[in-house]
């Protein structure tokens, strides 16, 4: 079992100092995510403006996996439209949950996610911010809270 | 086969070699590494004699129980009723009236919230619980207290995690009509003055149960000396199989409650006017129960009493010391839970270190420990914590465990720079 496959670079840098991390002024749109199992808090506030996702910015308290996920999906979504990031949600759900996953280009940065698809119990970790985003931009343009049980 | 046929109440040493060699399991590789099962406060692990006496009975006595006349249902029935017995000398219960089998701790709870608080209650009555309970211990009283409108008080907690006598009995009032509080925290490991609470909740007049799932592999109990009205555990955290448990209350407490769940065995006559009900133990037992986990149960305590509950309890303090002067050593670690009386049970955070994070570290390296809430989410929030790692200890247990279980957490250390 190669924790190094888990635990990169990225994804610890990106723990010890989370991107887009703090509250958000002006957003219009909330969710919440809670990984009841674990006690995970995840907090996402989003600036749409029209379609596209003009700023974004998480709080909360996780472990490092779910910390670093939520850092990198805040940068690799900001500026994006929201069909983008409907793609882009379905290709980190095939990287985390296909064994065999190719190397996907279009991820970028957020390839480092694929040593958790080896950790089962690790996945909901990994996977709490993306749903917790779907969870904001679905509702109208107030709160929602999404669960990972 | 038993390691150490000792005489009960002996306190000579645990031949832990001796006992390894009787679970099985611990002969696991988990990820090419050998198993260092620290989690038995979620889940001990099952002695060979109880898989043998289940297996035993599955093989040559099964049937179902007080229902047939033929020769393997009479030896289901001796079996699930001499299990009762067993249980009955185990505890020290008056009679085997009082000794109910449920699934478990949870379904003791739930069985005298709803049969005897919830008829009972009403409006300004008060149901007390403490600040370190078990989800267990806190949510069934929630709905009696939403049934009846009665009010839930909480005792509180100190930072050691110790319930202050003196708080506790403060929350007390001729208001009090129930009492409910665990013998041993699950999260900290906390062993609670059950005794002197149990007598200042019943000067009050309120009936209190006890919640012993974590107390019965690590102390002996003796429910009449304890004075309790209710006492209930679970077999798997003392090496019986899951989905058997027991529920002790007074007779003439259980005697004078109408049933929780009807169905087969647990009634007289049955017509469509009018059902009358059995008696004790049989009125609060619907339905065929887990007759195998019962003769678990039995030959778990069997086992048990046969190492001496009290060489166990001196083998698992010693380990429980150790490990909280090696840990304490660790600069990195923090030990939540520093009550001055604990049992088999450290709770602890490494800085810059999720527990979630650490127990896929420690796993890694073949140390299984608990990470997460523990279901006591109220002492999580009351540390300010999300998460704590919490290794507990066992009877096979062993110094190399601990040895173990440090090393994994200086490698956590390094991956995690």
């Amino acid at each position: 079992m190669d924790l190094k496959e888990l635990y990169r670079d990225v994804i610890l840098d990106h723990n010890r100092r989370p991107r887009n991390f703090g509250p958000l002024e002006g957003a219009n749109h909330r969710a919440e995510g809670n990984n009841p199992l674990c006690g995970d808090r995840l907090t996402l506030a989003v600036r749409l403006a029209g379609d596209r996702i003009e700023d974004i910015r998480f709080e909360g308290s996780g472990c490092a996996i779910s910390t670093a996920s939520a850092s990198l999906m805040t940068e690799a979504v900001k500026g994006k439209d929201r069909a983008s990031v409907r793609q882009l949600f379905e290709r980190i759900h095939a990287l985390l949950t296909q064994p065999d996953a190719a190397a996907d280009p279009a991820l970028g940065k957020l390839a480092a996610l694929s040593g958790v698809r080896e950790f089962p119990a690790r996945v909901k970790c990994a996977s709490l911010c993306w749903h917790t985003l779907n969870a904001a931009l679905a509702s109208p343009s107030g709160a929602a809270t999404v669960s990972t049980e | 086969m038993a390691a150490n046929v000792s005489p009960r109440n002996a306190p000579r040493p645990l031949d832990v070699e001796a006992v390894r060699r009787d679970f099985p399991i611990l002969a696991t590789t988990v990820h090419g590494r050998p198993l260092t099962y620290l989690d038995s406060a979620a889940s001990s692990q099952r002695a060979r004699p109880v898989l043998e006496a289940v297996e035993h009975y599955e093989r040559h006595s099964h049937a179902n129980v007080h229902r047939g006349v033929h020769a393997l249902s009479q030896a289901a029935t001796a079996a699930f009723e001499g299990a009762r017995e067993r249980v009955r000398r185990f505890i020290n219960a008056v009679s085997v009236k009082e000794v109910i089998f449920v699934r478990g701790t949870t379904e003791g709870i739930n069985l005298v919230a709803q049969s005897y608080a919830r008829p009972r209650l009403r409006p300004g009555d008060e149901i007390l619980i403490t600040a370190l309970e078990h989800h267990a211990n806190i949510v069934p009283w929630q709905m009696v207290c939403e049934q009846t409108g009665a009010h839930l008080r909480v005792a509180p907690i100190n930072r050691r995690g110790e319930v202050p006598f003196d708080e506790f009995q403060r929350q007390l009032s001729p208001r009090t009509r129930l009492a409910a509080f665990a013998h041993i925290s699950n999260a900290l490991g906390t062993v609670l003055p059950v005794k002197r609470m149990i007598e200042a909740a019943r000067a009050q007049g309120a009936v209190v149960l006890i919640d012993g799932a974590q107390a019965v592999p690590h102390a002996r109990v003796d429910v009449r000396a304890l004075g309790a009205d209710f006492y209930t555990f679970s077999g798997h955290k003392m090496y019986a199989p899951t989905g058997i448990g027991v529920l002790y209350g007074r007779e003439e407490l259980l005697a004078a409650m109408p049933p929780w769940q009807g169905g087969g065995d647990m009634i007289l006559t049955v017509s469509f006017e009018k059902t009358t009900y059995n008696e004790l133990p049989a009125k609060f037992e619907a339905g065929t129960p887990n007759i195998s986990g019962a003769v678990g149960l039995a030959a778990a305590m069997d086992y048990l009493e046969g190492l001496g509950i009290e060489a166990v309890a001196a083998h698992e303090q010693h380990l429980l010391e150790l490990a909280t002067v090696e840990l304490g050593r660790m600069p990195q670690i923090e030990l939540v839970g520093t009550a001055a009386h604990k049992a088999a049970v450290l709770s602890f955070t490494m800085k810059g270190v999720h527990a979630h994070d650490l127990g896929t570290i420690l796993d890694a390296d073949g140390v299984a420990v608990r990470t997460g809430h523990h279901c006591a989410m109220p002492v999580m929030t009351f540390f300010g914590l999300p998460a704590t790692a919490r290794a507990s200890f066992a009877c096979y247990n062993t110094e190399e465990d601990v040895a173990r279980l440090v090393r994994a957490l200086e490698r956590a250390r390094e991956v995690f720079g």
